[in-house]
């Protein structure tokens, strides 16, 4: 994209734009991490995502205030327009994904038994839950739309393993009623999972407005 | 077609219609082949950086151009379907039709009455004093600036601040009852308070007149008119409706100038 004839603007939007993908940086990490934790009971690991969640709240204020900053003393117009207010959207959102690994990572302790069988259907579960994260930042630094799409259908796979691994957990309530209290643990985390896909697809929108002026077409959401 | 026009662009009933009209001034192209149909329900505005054009082609809109010896139009410009440019039409009629107000505040050296009274009185408006009186009155109220001079009626014209005085300009302008309002820069002297009542202004007259803007402030586009038009390099490159035109053009040489990047 050509440069700005005032060049202090291109700085602030590369700054915005920087700001952004440290945030998705480190919330695609901390989902990683919240279901390493959950694997091998890691309370040590599962500390480090809660600590680090504090950190993507932090940036998501920084992004608001400089998102204003630019709003109000550059004027932006058009697409630089449309990416600022998708920037302060998606660092919202972004910030939300670092509160579900949080909420992975503090169920740790609540989860008794290691061994326990519907813990191994999370990990390819939340492997594509985060490569959803990862190609939706990668989207939004390419300003790439068509990427953008590819993640919003991506989303239906998290669905399927959502619904997926409901049906297997209840199965194995009934069958195992002394472990309830972790297997219920469990669908709190595949649910958080399933709202970590759902809140990258409306990034992948905001990223598709942002690049395009138009939200992606109906049959994609 | 050298305009990108928006699709999603209405034809309401257009006062103005300009078809295929380009500017020389000697052997020089200033205006290449503009179309555009002004309507009287919105304000029109034309963007553009300087010596884009936008001012040349505002001033064919009533015949601005012929003042000037090397300047030749070509194509058509119909007022209510009349051409302009056939060699019957009467400038000076045409010219309280389609009013100007330009950059600088250009008040006569006269009375604030006699500015708005001139016009009236050399077109016959008024039958007799009181009728010019109410025209007086009619034009300033409308151009917001009653209030402010109603007490003071004899004093000269140019005593008045730049903010009055590009009022009393517009005030002129309608005195003559015109259909057609084209306004060059009209803020570009005035200070912020002085530029918001203008626009106020524009807003109120709006959908009584046509009016059409030329504008280098592209904030001041966004606020006050509901059509925009970015010209370049003597061309009308994208027309469509001011939202769409700020916040998604559809040309790259729009999208580079609204934000900055070039001009």
């Amino acid at each position: 994209m050509t440069e700005h004839t005032v060049k202090a603007f291109d700085e602030d939007i590369t700054r915005l734009r920087g700001l952004i993908a440290e945030m998705g940086g480190l919330a695609e990490v901390s989902i990683q991490e919240a279901l390493e934790a959950l694997l091998k009971g890691d309370r040590e690991l599962a500390g480090a995502v809660v600590a680090r969640d504090k950190k993507i709240d932090a940036l998501e204020s920084e992004v608001d205030k400089l998102a204003v900053r630019i709003i109000a003393l550059r004027a932006p117009m058009a697409d630089d327009l449309r990416e600022v207010i998708a920037a302060m959207k998606i660092a919202g959102v972004v910030e939300r994904i670092g509160d579900y690994s949080k909420n992975i990572a503090k169920r740790v302790d609540a989860i008794e038994e290691r061994k326990f069988e519907p813990l191994t259907l999370l990990p390819a579960m939340a492997d594509i839950a985060s490569e959803m994260v990862h190609d939706v930042l990668t989207a939004y630094a390419a300003r790439d739309p068509v990427l953008a799409r590819e993640v919003i259908a991506t989303d239906n796979k998290v669905d399927a393993f959502y619904n997926s691994i409901f049906r297997n957990v209840v199965s194995f309530m009934v069958e195992n009623p002394a472990t309830i209290s972790s297997a219920a643990q469990l669908l709190f985390i595949a649910r958080n999972i399933e709202r970590i896909g759902d809140h990258a697809t409306n990034v992948a929108e905001m990223v598709h407005f942002a690049a395009t002026g138009t939200y992606p077409p109906e049959e994609d959401r | 077609m050298v305009t990108l026009v928006h699709p999603n662009l209405e034809t309401p009933n257009a006062k103005m219609q300009a078809r295929g009209v380009s500017v020389y001034y000697g052997e020089k192209l200033a205006i290449d082949d503009v179309s555009i149909d002004i309507p009287t329900e919105y304000v029109t505005a034309f963007i553009g950086p300087s010596g884009c054009g936008k001012s040349t082609f505002l001033r064919t809109l009533n015949r601005m151009n012929d003042t000037i010896p090397s300047a030749r139009v070509e194509g058509e410009i119909l007022l209510d379907g009349d051409d302009i440019y056939r060699s019957k039409m009467d400038v000076v009629q045409l010219r309280a039709r389609v009013g100007m107000v330009f950059q600088k505040p250009n008040p006569f050296p006269k009375s604030i009455f006699e500015n708005i009274a001139y016009g009236p009185r050399i077109h016959g408006l008024a039958a007799n004093k009181s009728e010019l009186d109410e025209i007086v009155e009619r034009s300033l109220q409308r151009a917001g600036l009653w209030n402010e001079v109603k007490d003071r009626l004899a004093d000269s014209g140019t005593a008045l601040s730049g903010g009055q005085q590009q009022r009393l300009c517009i005030a002129r302008a309608i005195a003559v009852d015109p259909e057609v309002i084209l306004m060059d820069e009209p803020c570009s002297a005035l200070d912020p308070i002085a530029t918001a009542k203008i626009e106020e202004l524009i807003d109120e007259l709006s959908g009584r007149y046509a009016i059409v803007i030329v504008t280098h402030s592209m904030q001041q586009a966004a606020r006050v008119s509901q059509r925009t038009a970015f010209f370049h390099l003597g061309k009308m490159v994208e027309y469509g409706r001011t939202s769409d035109i700020f916040t998604n053009p559809l040309e790259e040489r729009t999208k580079d100038y609204i934000t900055g990047r070039y001009g």
